[in-house]
């Protein structure tokens, strides 16, 4: 509750800022020794809230369908995008996280990699991913294939950490009951690492959106948010409200994966204590 | 001069609402110049809440507070006490040095005169070796040396201690219980020490004083005279026979 | 050395395994070059390597610097009141989970698409937001005994903050900056496929792409994960110096 009335409070700020600045700004923007600072005020560059707004309701194009209805539908397609891509990331970082646990020799060989993915723009591959797309697999599976990518990480370092939480009391407890590893991993470490699993996944998600958002722009896949983006943006110049949609879409798909992930959580964390997860 | 004057002392925690609780009722407590005095009784009696209310962490519903004759909330801006709680509560980014040093850089004294004063206090714990450790370095009988040696280190005329050993194992505990027992009687301090080791606050004090919960109260004053306080006092009979008196007093 | 060789092992292990797979099984190099063909462009591009990485580098840097010192200056307001702390600290929790990077094809509207100025500043908004989380919440985190003990000690507010508080706050501070240092270089490089000023690795690796150049392009990658890596380990490197109480730990 307390977080929905703070995003509410957030968005009146946000867009108060908006407003407060297209009347007192400079139409031209600020320039300072030859570089625009503070940006143009001008309807072209920041339209009104409600221009935005009304955007919304007109027609795509002269007789098309409205604005509303083609960016709810690319937030779907991008949706489902993310939607294989984060499953498929979750499942590769468990695995991932569960073989480093299992064995000391691939965590110390493969944990400073798996840091190291993170740590280089390795989603710089992304148009190299594209030639995949139509030829290994259907265009659409190879922007999951990006999201994925960014979205295994912080499942694995997450999930091993949290498998590695519980005590050695605990460890030696199962040992006492003859249990063995696969029996220690359900009984024991499994349960004990999902106050770790879900703020990873949280993080997973919003990878995953951006992965699907750029792998989409970058593959030229058509259909997604991404892809609207890029297309409204250049018509900027003629329909200025019109990318300012598509870029809500954007939001509200990053909105609807962080909500679906929290709503995965609700259960299985009520009565669990919560812990910071830092992945990097 | 008397170190501490507490009269009619009553404290109540939540005052007007539905969990409103009576922590501590009409409490009156005398602590001599030099004296030193245990605040023993079963969790909840509020003794630990007695030595907030002695430091001005927290304000009496009822009653007056007279630190070194001055009230609780002047003492406390003169600095006329040190304090060291259960959790050693070091600064993690000071070394140990610059942790002793930081009631006295507070109080803005040189920085020579802050070494100085340091590691005299670090030699008085036996930690003079140590003076440019971290604290996550030492072990957590060592982080509580650490502690006590800053309490020490504004020479204040009162020590309060809560509970200040109790997270230490048993030969940790009465190695520390002789080293604050000789620093007290080199410095000459006055003490108020909250346990709920019975043995511990025989073993240390002057007086033990017995207090009971809901409300908290203060049901004994035990004086306290062992012959040495060392192994020998440890063995001594008046010591065994004082430990079953505020074993009694503590049943009653 | 136990340390060391396991990873190193690993390493090349998967490069000869990569370049046996590439070759003997005749993999097309749209798919997915072998290294020894990516090596090669390495050597041969190198030069251009290095300027692309000069300007994504700029543009990570001056977007990390600038992001990073409004996150820190935010944090403190912030941190002044209780209120403030616990309505933003959700919020941006929540903005954090949107593709902010999306912004860039609106900022180089915003601003000529001929400057520098959209990317660093779509760089600046991805750092703001993990450092002003993370230094809000290591602010608002002092414990109980730290609290009474200045308390006992007649400490003033702005004593209180500065012994206590900025100091404590640190290593939140650099798990912020470890986090961000990186997105700093994605957000330089990838700002570039939404349009823009077309002169760092993003840029490169598209046009690489576009020419069905792949090793060349997965060269330019190459140089992106140096930048990436340079970037991390000199935040690694800081925070070590920043917080030495925190390595000797380890030893």
């Amino acid at each position: 509750m307390r977080r929905v009335l703070s995003v509410i409070a957030g968005l009146i700020a946000a867009a108060l800022l908006w407003e407060g600045y297209k009347a007192a700004g400079d139409p031209e923007g600020t320039v300072l020794f030859g570089v625009r600072v503070l940006p143009r005020a001008d309807d072209l560059s920041m339209p009104h809230l409600w221009t935005i707004l009304g955007r919304l309701t007109d027609p795509e194009m002269t007789g098309g369908r409205p604005v509303w209805i083609v960016v709810l539908d690319a937030c779907l397609f991008t949706l489902g995008i993310t939607a294989a891509g984060f499953l498929a990331g979750t499942l590769i970082g468990l695995v991932l996280a569960a073989a480093m646990q299992r064995f000391r020799i691939v965590e110390r060989g493969l944990l400073p990699y798996v840091i190291l993915s993170q740590t280089v723009p390795l989603v710089a591959l992304a148009p190299l991913i594209a030639g995949w797309g139509g030829t290994l697999m259907p265009p659409w599976a190879s922007v999951s294939v990006i999201a994925a990518y960014l979205a295994f990480f912080p499942v694995a370092v997450g999930m091993l950490r949290g498998l590695q939480s519980p005590s050695a009391a605990g460890a030696e407890l199962m040992r006492s009951y003859a249990a063995g590893w696969w029996r220690t991993l359900v009984k024991l470490r499994f349960p004990a690492a999902l106050p770790y699993l879900f703020p990873a996944l949280r993080l997973a998600g919003a990878a995953a959106v951006v992965g699907a958002v750029v792998g989409e722009i970058s593959t030229g896949t058509r259909g997604g948010i991404g892809r609207l983006i890029i297309e409204y943006s250049r018509e900027a110049t003629s329909d200025p409200a019109k990318v300012y949609t598509a870029m809500l879409g954007a939001a509200l798909l990053g909105l609807l994966v962080a909500g679906a992930v929290s709503l995965l959580e609700l259960p299985l964390m009520r009565h669990r204590r919560h812990v910071e997860v830092v992945t990097l | 001069m008397t170190a501490v004057v507490v009269s009619g002392l009553t404290k109540v925690f939540n005052q007007g609402r539905g969990d409103e609780v009576l922590a501590l009722s009409e409490v009156d407590l005398t602590v001599g110049d030099g004296e030193f005095v245990s605040l023993i009784g079963p969790s909840g009696c509020g003794k630990s809440t007695l030595l907030r209310l002695i430091a001005d962490l927290i304000e009496p519903t009822a009653g007056t507070v007279t630190v070194a004759d001055r009230p609780a909330a002047q003492a406390r801006r003169e600095q006329e006490y040190g304090i060291a709680f259960q959790q050693a509560g070091l600064f993690e980014w000071r070394t140990v040095r610059r942790n002793v040093e930081l009631p006295l850089e507070l109080r803005g004294v040189s920085k020579a005169e802050r070494r100085a004063k340091a590691d005299r206090m670090l030699e008085l714990v036996g930690l003079a070796d140590f003076a440019g450790h971290y604290p996550g370095q030492l072990s957590g009988g060592m982080q509580q040396r650490v502690a006590i040696a800053r309490a020490l280190a504004v020479q204040p005329p009162l020590l309060l201690m809560d509970e200040p050993f109790g997270a230490l194992d048993e030969m940790t505990r009465e190695r520390l219980q002789s080293e604050l027992l000789s620093i007290c009687a080199k410095t000459g301090t006055s003490t108020v020490f909250v346990t709920h080791s019975i043995s511990e606050a025989v073993f240390l004090s002057d007086r033990v004083v017995v207090m009971s919960a809901r409300p908290g109260r203060i049901t004994a004053s035990i004086e306290v005279k062992l012959p040495s306080r060392d192994e020998a006092g440890r063995q001594a009979p008046v010591y065994f026979e004082k430990i079953t008196e505020v074993r009694q007093a503590l049943r009653a | 050395m136990r340390r060391v060789l396991p990873p190193v092992l690993f390493g090349l292990l998967a490069l000869v395994l990569w370049e046996v797979f590439v070759t003997a099984g005749r993999v097309a190099p749209f798919i997915l070059p072998a290294p020894s063909a990516i090596g090669a462009q390495i050597v041969e591009q190198k030069q251009n390597i290095w300027d692309a990485a000069l300007a994504s580098g700029a543009n990570a840097l001056v977007g990390l610097i600038g992001g990073t010192l409004l996150a820190v200056l935010a944090a403190l307001a912030a941190s002044r009141s209780r209120f403030l702390g616990e309505v933003s600290i959700p919020f941006a929790a929540v903005v954090n989970a949107l593709p902010i990077i999306a912004l860039a094809p609106i900022l180089n509207n915003m601003f000529e698409s001929t400057s520098s100025v959209p990317r660093r500043l779509v760089t600046g908004i991805v750092v703001f937001f993990p450092v002003f989380l993370n230094l809000l919440r290591g602010l608002r985190e002092v414990s109980p005994v730290h609290q009474e003990l200045m308390r006992t000690y007649a400490a003033s507010g702005w004593t209180f903050a500065r012994k206590v508080r900025l100091p404590g706050a640190l290593p939140h501070l650099f798990t912020g900056l470890r986090q961000a240092s990186s997105l700093a270089v994605i957000a330089a490089v990838v700002a570039e496929y939404f349009g823009g000023l077309q002169d760092g690795l993003g840029a490169r690796i598209t046009s690489a792409a576009a020419f069905t150049a792949y090793p060349r392009a997965w060269a330019f990658v190459a140089g992106a994960c140096l930048l990436g890596l340079t970037f991390y380990l000199v935040t690694l490197l800081l925070e070590r110096l920043a917080t030495p109480w925190k390595q000797r730990l380890i030893s």
